[in-house]
């Protein structure tokens, strides 16, 4: 073993884009070697559970745990990495804010059970059977972690020093952050944001922005959008209104919308509130002006019934992170 | 004897009775209604000065404009245990800053939307307008939209 402090990534409920985020920050991988003992990571190396359970506690100086907590074993390793980790980081939008698969808390176990095991256009299941955290075979008793009903970030669970947003996070920003340590200079105020900005994607975005009178929203397969006018002008849902800054408004570059990857701006605490709030400024008043109660009604109503299914669209990456966390339990 | 067997079974009647009422208690929904300063907040003092009785489930908190209302504040609402919220705006053309209300019906019809989603039935979220002399569908408003809530029980988020 060297002395170099040590360094951990570890996946929960994720997609593994993040681990590649970290590879993208190319030859400055080299660097990051220089200066860490990058010891544990399931995706790149073999290290094994045991391995960091023999460990003396916050013996490894930085863990970045991406994923959502799912199932049980989601939990343990997440109780684990924080007694084992100097300074723990949620990396990445899943650990952050819950990102899709907390999308998941729109329906309950046994309904996402029901969809993805048993009414599936592609399952083969004629006996119908759906996962439990036990089940005897010949060879004797077989456990596997308990899926949870509800989709938790990380903070929710453990206690977290820093939150790294984005899906997944900039290769740009991670570096900074990897930077800033390596520099040795004093780390931002526990809790905080890093690796990123403090206001909405807006501020990062060229589109040139005016007064904002939206008479229909479009999704994207519809219409292709003027390449310098802001999108949200044109009736597509951009989310960057509502969302944090820090990713150089990549996706509005290239005409598409924001999705609202890196989670609320400072000091928002409900993404999706927000985009409820924002939509509701830019669509067009002028429509509904001298009109009945009941027509404003039908008229607003005809408006938003292009936008199919809102919580899905405003929630995309932080609804285990929202204020009402999950459709609410009958 | 037949005196102390009488007791008893008026003991009993009143545990049964009390029982009964514990079984029947009625749920009263607590309610948070955000009204405008010009315009609701106006009517609800109308309703008040004429001594109208009306259902006292609805806390008021008043904000200067409808358009003010941020959806965070409504799911906060719900979040901190309210089973109702009310949003009460000026007449549609009578916003004192112009448009306001506008905005806010149009937040009120997307945020309707979203709850549904997140399994909180539309009765529970209502949008109403009230002059500043309507003291009359004030109490009316408050007491259909306490009723609707009653009906549909407790919020349990």
């Amino acid at each position: 073993m060297t002395g170099k402090p040590k360094i951990s990534m570890y996946w929960a409920a994720s997609c593994g884009g993040c681990e590649i985020a970290l590879v993208n920050i190319n030859e400055k991988i080299i660097d990051v070697d220089a200066n860490f003992d990058f010891m544990f990571c399931p995706c790149l190396l073999d290290t094994k559970k045991q391995e960091i359970k023999e460990l003396p506690d916050e013996s490894i100086f930085i863990t970045f745990f991406n994923g959502g907590i799912r199932t049980e074993e989601n939990e343990e390793m997440a109780h684990l990495l924080r007694k084992k980790s100097k300074v723990l980081i949620a990396f990445g939008s899943c650990a952050y804010e819950g990102c899709i698969p907390a999308l998941a808390n729109l329906s309950s176990r046994d309904e996402l059970f029901k969809t993805v095991y048993l009414d599936n256009p592609s399952i083969d299941n004629p006996l119908g059977v759906l996962p439990v955290p036990e089940s005897e075979v010949p060879e004797g008793m077989l456990e596997i972690p308990r899926f949870y009903d509800t989709l938790r970030t990380l903070s929710q669970v453990v206690d977290v020093d820093y939150f790294i947003p984005g899906c997944p996070p900039e290769p740009k920003q991670i570096w900074n952050v990897i930077e800033l340590v390596i520099s040795g200079a004093p780390l931002p105020p526990r809790k905080s944001v890093i690796g990123a900005g403090t206001s909405s994607v807006c501020e990062e975005c060229d589109r040139k922005k005016s007064e904002k009178k939206v008479e229909k929203f479009y999704r994207n397969y519809e219409i292709i959008p003027e390449k310098e006018k802001c999108l949200l002008e044109q009736g597509l849902i951009c989310m960057g209104i509502a969302t944090r800054d820090g990713c150089g408004a990549l996706c509005p570059q290239v005409n598409m919308p924001c999705t609202g990857c890196y989670g609320p701006p400072e000091g928002v605490l409900d993404q999706g509130a927000k985009m409820v709030s924002a939509i509701g400024s830019i669509m067009d008043i002028d429509g509904i002006k001298g009109l009945s109660d009941e027509k404003i009604i039908e008229k607003i109503n005809s408006t938003i019934e292009s936008i199919p299914d809102p919580a899905g669209l405003f929630y995309k990456y932080s609804l285990a992170d929202s204020m009402l966390k999950r459709r609410i339990k009958p | 004897m037949q005196n102390s067997t009488a007791i008893k079974e008026n003991m009993l009647d009143n545990t049964v009775n009390i029982e009964k009422a514990k079984k029947m208690e009625v749920f009263e929904p607590r309610i948070i209604g955000f009204l405008c300063n010009w315009c609701s907040y106006a009517g609800a003092d109308k309703a008040g000065a004429a001594q109208k009785p009306y259902s006292p489930n609805v806390s008021v908190i008043k904000v200067m404009c409808s358009g003010r209302i941020d959806p965070q504040f409504i799911l906060e609402a719900f979040k901190k245990g309210a089973d109702g919220v009310m949003i009460l705006a000026c007449h549609p053309g009578d916003c004192h800053y112009k448009e306001g209300n506008y905005r806010a019906v149009q937040r009120h019809r997307l945020l309707l939307r979203l709850l549904k989603q997140f399994g909180i039935e539309e009765e529970r979220c209502r949008f109403d307008y009230v002059s500043a002399g309507e003291g009359d569908r004030f109490v009316s408003v408050i007491n259909e939209t306490v009723e609707a809530v009653k009906k549909l029980g407790p919020l349990k988020i």
